[in-house]
């Protein structure tokens, strides 16, 4: 489905990716763990074309995708659902959903199956269906995440990538987000690259992960194996340990 | 047919370059930072990990030699903390000092799921009942198809080595179907089943997985006529991982290599040259998911091909010969690793100079042999034969510890061992292999 070959990108003058190699497998969910500053979100702007590569070769379902623009590469197959999640405040749940099928549009997509997927969405998230016609600002946090995959999925990715979907919400929120990853695999065979702080919680839903540190790759292995990996326990299980021994 | 991991032994060639890309990088990123010796290395030939874009570019990369794992005993090639690793194993050295690998949990792991799969391949299942004729203890062998045994749920008989009538009473009653040994062992078991008169043919065993020395097609055959079973061959090396590098498939026609684990290269044992497919030469050995002892391009001194091609039983994976024999002149004496050198320690330490020795192996019916023949010098001259009896009894003690191996010491008439070029030929080997 993906495959990369050495990439290397720099966020200004830092080298944030030093020959990274990775690939997906169809309706693999992969999950790219490690510490702040390791790579991780640089690896999946690189991806969706955000920002520029310095080196390497990145090819979906055997197309070469490197150096292509961020447009192109949504029209290829790839959405990014991006940190922080970003959706549009001002407007209605409705019309957030409606602009992730923009490229659609433009090209020429049936407006009457766009409108299908709009209720698809609304099936898969009925909190989005109470909410339609209010504005995307006054949904809660984890109401917000769900619009933004629901957004992302608009465009009928083949391959989907999540950049911290856990972040900043409740512990109840994230347990509910992760069930909605597990559910776009299994139901819409969706593909799914991963990038979470909460190690532990990407770990249990994903088949394999990859391990950056300082923009190498350190570890790849099948998710329940890195698990119990000590130096992962160490690095990046640590606080989660903690917290639960805290609670 | 049974295949135990398809995913990996039946992979796409271009998918197993993908992931054999991957792990390299990861592995040489994880070498670099954890272990010294590896760092060092690769500042010496200028290189940092990523220099490595493409599989070609291993060849740009410092070999790793048994001389690397002696100069970092016991710990120093280990790339995790000791408190990580849950098994210690050791092989015998050149010259005293073994070498010592050391396995995380996720090791162990993985390495039973390799053994698993060439178990599979030889054709045992979860209804064998699996004798292991390997001696347990500091080498890796019968560890390694113990667990590989047991992941396949067969049934294991943890026997041991040697006590060859208690072995073949047990094969009997216990009605061992597959039986794991080295090849020459097995020669033996036949032959002394004859001698019992018992029929091989009438018990139970189907399958002999044999490893730990170099076999050839002949005495494949011949172990297959005399104990009426399917003889596959298999390989390994406890500086690698132990048994679970390669091993056949029933079309027996070179042993599979686990490459999602492995990458191996043939490269000229002089030059240190890669050698396109398909050449004879030395194999060397990278490791790509281990994480207590990696081993980046480790020269195995194994001569050997390697098989690129469509194998009939569908797994994708290259095949090698088996072992044509060394890149050095280390000697395998039944089943056991022997440098001529480690010889030549004993003798200078019992007689405190050098004497001019030979080393004769023979194979007596299946079973090595081996004689050390000394020529008699002032320093070793005795005029009473209980003394001369005893000194050679303490020679051969000595040889014994520290080979492990048994030897016959003999004297012989000074200047009666022929010299070419002033250097004494050493090694007489007589087996035919």
């Amino acid at each position: 489905m993906l495959k990369i070959k050495n990439i290397n990108a720099y966020y200004g003058k830092v080298h944030a990716l030093k020959n990274v190699s990775l690939h997906l497998n169809r309706g693999e969910i992969v999950t790219l763990i490690g510490a702040n500053g390791a790579g991780k979100t640089t690896l999946l702007n690189a991806l969706s074309g955000i920002i520029p590569t310095e080196s390497g070769e990145i090819a979906l379902e055997g197309k070469g995708i490197t150096g292509l623009s961020a447009d192109r590469v949504v029209s290829l197959g790839l959405s990014q659902v991006p940190e922080g999640r970003q959706v549009f405040n001002p407007l209605t749940v409705e019309e957030n959903l409606e602009l992730g099928a923009y490229l659609r549009y433009r090209s020429g997509g049936q407006k009457g199956e766009i409108t299908a997927d709009i209720q698809h969405m609304f099936r898969m998230f009925p909190r989005l269906e109470e909410r339609r016609k209010q504005a995307a600002g006054t949904l809660s946090g984890g109401e917000q995440q769900m619009l933004a995959i629901g957004r992302a999925l608009m465009a009928r990715p083949k391959l989907l990538l999540l950049d911290e979907p856990s972040m900043g919400l409740a512990p109840l929120v994230v347990q509910d987000i992760f069930k909605v990853i597990q559910r776009l695999r299994e139901e819409e065979g969706t593909t799914i690259l991963l990038v979470e702080q909460n190690a532990r919680a990407a770990l249990k839903v994903a088949d394999r992960g990859y391990v950056l540190e300082t923009g190498k790759v350190i570890l790849e292995g099948i998710a329940s194996e890195l698990l119990e990996n000590k130096d992962v326990q160490r690095a990046y299980l640590g606080r989660d340990k903690k917290e639960i021994w805290e609670r | 047919m049974q295949i135990w991991d398809p995913t990996y032994e039946c992979m796409p060639r271009e998918e197993m370059e993908q992931l054999q890309l991957e792990r390299l990088q990861a592995t040489l990123n994880r070498v670099y930072k954890n272990v010294t010796c590896y760092r060092t290395k690769f500042k010496e030939s200028g290189i940092v990990p990523e220099d490595v874009r493409s599989l070609a570019d291993l060849s740009k990369l410092p070999f790793t030699t048994k001389e690397d794992l002696r100069l970092n005993y016991p710990y120093g090639m280990f790339a995790v903390p000791l408190r990580e690793v849950v098994r210690i194993h050791s092989s015998s050295g050149t010259t005293g000092k073994p070498t010592v690998v050391g396995y995380t949990k996720h090791d162990v792991k993985v390495w039973s799921n390799l053994v698993a799969r060439f178990m599979t391949a030889a054709g045992v299942n979860s209804d064998d009942v699996v004798q292991i004729a390997f001696g347990y203890g500091l080498f890796t062998g019968a560890f390694g198809l113990h667990y590989g045994s047991e992941l396949i749920g067969a049934s294991v008989i943890p026997m041991g080595a040697g006590n060859t009538e208690k072995q073949i009473m047990i094969m009997q009653d216990y009605r061992t179907t597959a039986l794991v040994s080295t090849p020459s062992y097995a020669v033996t078991l036949a032959e002394r089943m004859e001698k019992m008169g018992i029929d091989p043919k009438a018990l139970s065993l189907k399958v002999g997985l044999f490893g730990g020395e170099p076999w050839s097609e002949s005495m494949r055959r011949e172990i297959e006529a005399r104990l009426g079973i399917s003889a596959t061959d298999n390989y390994g090396l406890s500086e690698v991982i132990g048994p679970g590098v390669a091993g056949e498939c029933p079309c027996k026609c070179g042993m599979h290599i686990s490459e999602d684990a492995f990458i191996a290269e043939i490269i000229d044992p002089d030059t240190g040259k890669t050698l396109p497919p398909g050449s004879v030469g030395e194999l060397v050995l990278t490791s790509l998911t281990k994480e207590a002892f990696p081993m980046v391009r480790y020269r195995t001194r194994d001569i050997t091909s390697l098989d690129y091609g469509k194998c009939d039983c569908g797994r994708t994976t290259v095949r090698m010969k088996k072992t044509m024999g060394r890149s050095d002149d280390m000697l395998i004496i039944k089943g056991v690793n022997v440098y001529p050198s480690q010889i030549e320690d004993v003798l200078f330490a019992v007689e405190g100079c050098q004497p001019h020795y030979q080393l004769v192996v023979d194979r007596k019916g299946a079973l090595d042999t081996l004689e050390i023949r000394i020529e008699v010098t002032e320093n070793i001259f005795f005029d009473e034969m209980k003394l001369q009896k005893a000194f050679l009894d303490s020679v051969e003690r000595k040889i014994d510890s520290v080979l492990g191996v048994g030897a016959v010491v003999k004297l012989v008439e000074p200047h009666s061992i022929p010299r070419a070029e002033g250097k004494a030929n050493r090694v007489i080997d007589n087996r035919k292999i």
